[in-house]
């Protein structure tokens, strides 16, 4: 084919599949056919089932054909970071532990995007069990950035942020437990939408903390993070924590959503260790909403911004040892060859099964709920976290959404922080309190630094507000340019 | 709260069943030390009369109809087993 497809968006894919001028087969074979190109040097993918992905593309072009095509996502290819369950493919959590799991059943999500006619297309890398801001951390080997291969992707879904930013795939899905899916978009120069606590199932999601995971997209533009929440958001009776919103047509919403807005400015979120190219692009960018009318308004986070790092390595990882405790050889996952008896399994699975980073946070995780420390370490940190989601709530009083950078600093080098686990946590500073409260948090692409790394915009929402929030995002985008620049590869 | 120092690491190992060697426990007990001294920092907030907060959705008791629904075959169920005999799970010897 003559016309590049590579870098369009989502909502572009699926004009030119309804107008008759693309198949689906068509688009499925040039996302492989870039995949085989550059996914070397970038390794975005743990695996891939090409033959199950053209079986769908056919389908999708079949129903097109017969005039039941399903909507806009119906013959668009989606990847899925490799914690998310697709029944019959590799579910791996780029973990030795999960190597050669193979999924029995779909994700809600899964289930959702196929009855949407999408296309699920690879298994995205990741840092093991989602425990990362690097994606250095997978068993797999590390992915790097697409925009300079010898720095990381940001993490934990490095995989899904990397395929999308080096045109392997136009949209990914990804999740987020501290800023798993906003981080790396940053990092990578792409749209990420972590949702409110509660709007996307977790069903099939395997869980790291239980009580801050949430899936969401990754995608070129606001758009067609908009099209894949569309897809994927709604109450789910397999997952407790799910709740019964009413989902609106957020597209449709969006148009509706001019402004002016009233935007809070966190100060804390612009103190100490950020980069002064990432701080002039975010100064930029509220610039931009001043002059559309915007109300900008500082507003004070102090303990979101000093607390909330200290608060969820004790929650997280108290709630990770607690998850990580099913992986002990017997049902399925890594089994040591060699143990003397049915406990020594245990001990010598999990001690070969996983990885640095998920050992060290099962043994902080244990310690933090153990006998004597309790009420010290994990009860206080619940308390603070509520007292965190708090001081989001009275400044979204009178907000409609906050404005930050997503992470303090553009892509570092691969190895950089890898044996500093405190330095690498801290890269989460500006993401990891919007877990802790369940709000939705937004990362756009907002500039480049003079070495022509990407530097992304994050806005914050008030709980279910994700239309007002894509509204806001997309009144930057439009403004800018910053999407249509893509990694030479 | 304890600082780092306070951390038995082959207690806690115990507790995990985590099999760690030596230079493991060393270098943990090392990073997981200042991890503990960085979060000491909570000590500095009054939580006095706070409530605790287990999750961020507005979602309390939820109950579902006693129905039976499809699951997942023995063979589905299996399939993932590291060994297995007669739709059985193998395991090491439990009773001696």
């Amino acid at each position: 084919m003559a016309r590049d497809l590579t870098f369009l968006s989502a909502t572009e894919l699926g004009g030119l599949l309804a107008a008759g001028q693309l198949t689906s087969v068509e688009l499925v074979q040039t996302c492989l056919a870039r995949v085989q190109a550059v996914d070397g040097r970038v390794h975005a993918f743990n695996s891939y089932d090409e033959a199950a992905a053209l079986v769908a593309a056919h389908e999708s072009d079949a129903r097109r054909a017969a005039g039941q095509a399903r909507g806009p996502l119906d013959g668009i290819p989606v990847g899925f970071k490799d914690v998310i369950a697709v029944a019959g493919q590799p579910l791996t959590c780029s973990s030795r532990m999960l190597a050669n799991y193979v999924s029995p059943y779909d994700a809600t999500v899964t289930t959702r995007l196929k009855a949407a006619g999408a296309i699920p297309l690879g298994r995205l890398n990741m840092d093991e069990f989602a425990m990362g801001s690097s994606t250095e951390n997978s068993a797999f080997g590390p992915t790097a950035n697409p925009w300079d291969l010898s720095r990381v992707p940001g993490g934990s879904s490095g995989g899904s942020a990397a395929a999308v930013a080096a045109g392997e795939l136009p949209l990914t899905l990804g999740s987020d437990t501290g800023g798993s899916i906003r981080q790396p978009a940053a990092l990578c120069g792409i749209v990420g939408l972590k949702p409110t606590y509660g709007l996307v199932s977790r069903y099939g999601l395997a869980a790291y903390a239980s009580s801050l995971d949430q899936i969401g997209p990754f995608a070129r533009t606001v758009d067609d993070a908009a099209l894949l929440l569309q897809a994927i958001a709604g109450h789910d009776e397999r997952d407790s924590t799910s709740f019964k919103a009413e989902v609106p047509d957020y597209r449709a919403d969006m148009a509706k959503r001019f402004g002016p807005w009233r935007i809070g400015v966190p100060k804390e979120f612009f103190g100490a260790g950020l980069d002064p190219e990432v701080g002039a692009a975010v100064q930029a960018a509220i610039e931009h909403y001043r002059k559309a009318g915007c109300e900008i308004r500082e507003v004070s986070l102090p303990l979101a911004a000093e607390q909330a790092i200290a608060v969820y390595y004790l929650i997280a990882t108290a709630e990770a040892s607690s998850n990580l405790a099913r992986y002990d050889g017997i049902r399925y996952g890594h089994r040591a060859a060699k143990a003397k008896d049915v406990v020594d399994l245990y001990f010598q699975s999990r001690a070969e099964g996983f990885g640095d980073e998920v050992k060290r946070r099962i043994i902080l995780g244990t310690h933090v709920l153990s006998s004597g420390y309790y009420d010290a370490y994990y009860l206080r940190a619940q308390k603070v976290r509520t007292l965190i989601r708090n001081e989001f709530a009275a400044v979204l009083k009178n907000c409609d959404a906050l404005l930050s950078p997503t992470s303090p600093t553009a892509a570092f080098k691969i190895g950089e922080k890898s044996s500093n686990p405190l330095a690498m946590y801290l890269t989460d500073i500006y993401t990891i309190s919007v877990n802790l409260a369940g709000l939705p948090g937004i990362s756009v692409p907002c500039g480049f630094t003079a070495a022509g790394l990407p530097v992304g915009l994050q806005l914050i929402g008030r709980p279910f507000d994700e239309a007002g929030l894509l509204s806001i995002a997309r009144h930057y985008e439009q403004a800018h340019d910053w999407n249509s620049r893509h990694p030479n590869l | 709260m304890s600082a780092g120092s306070d951390l038995n690491i082959d207690y806690v190992a115990n507790l995990a069943r985590l099999a760690l060697t030596d230079e493991q426990k060393t270098r943990y007990a090392r990073q997981l030390g200042d991890i503990l001294h960085y979060v000491d920092k909570l000590k500095q907030v009054d939580v006095t009369g706070v409530e605790p907060m287990a999750h961020a959705a507005p979602v309390f008791n939820v109950w579902q109809d006693d129905v039976a629904r499809a699951g997942l075959s023995t063979e589905q169920a299996l399939r993932n087993a590291p060994a297995q005999r007669q739709n059985m799970i193998v395991v090491p010897k439990v009773v001696e």
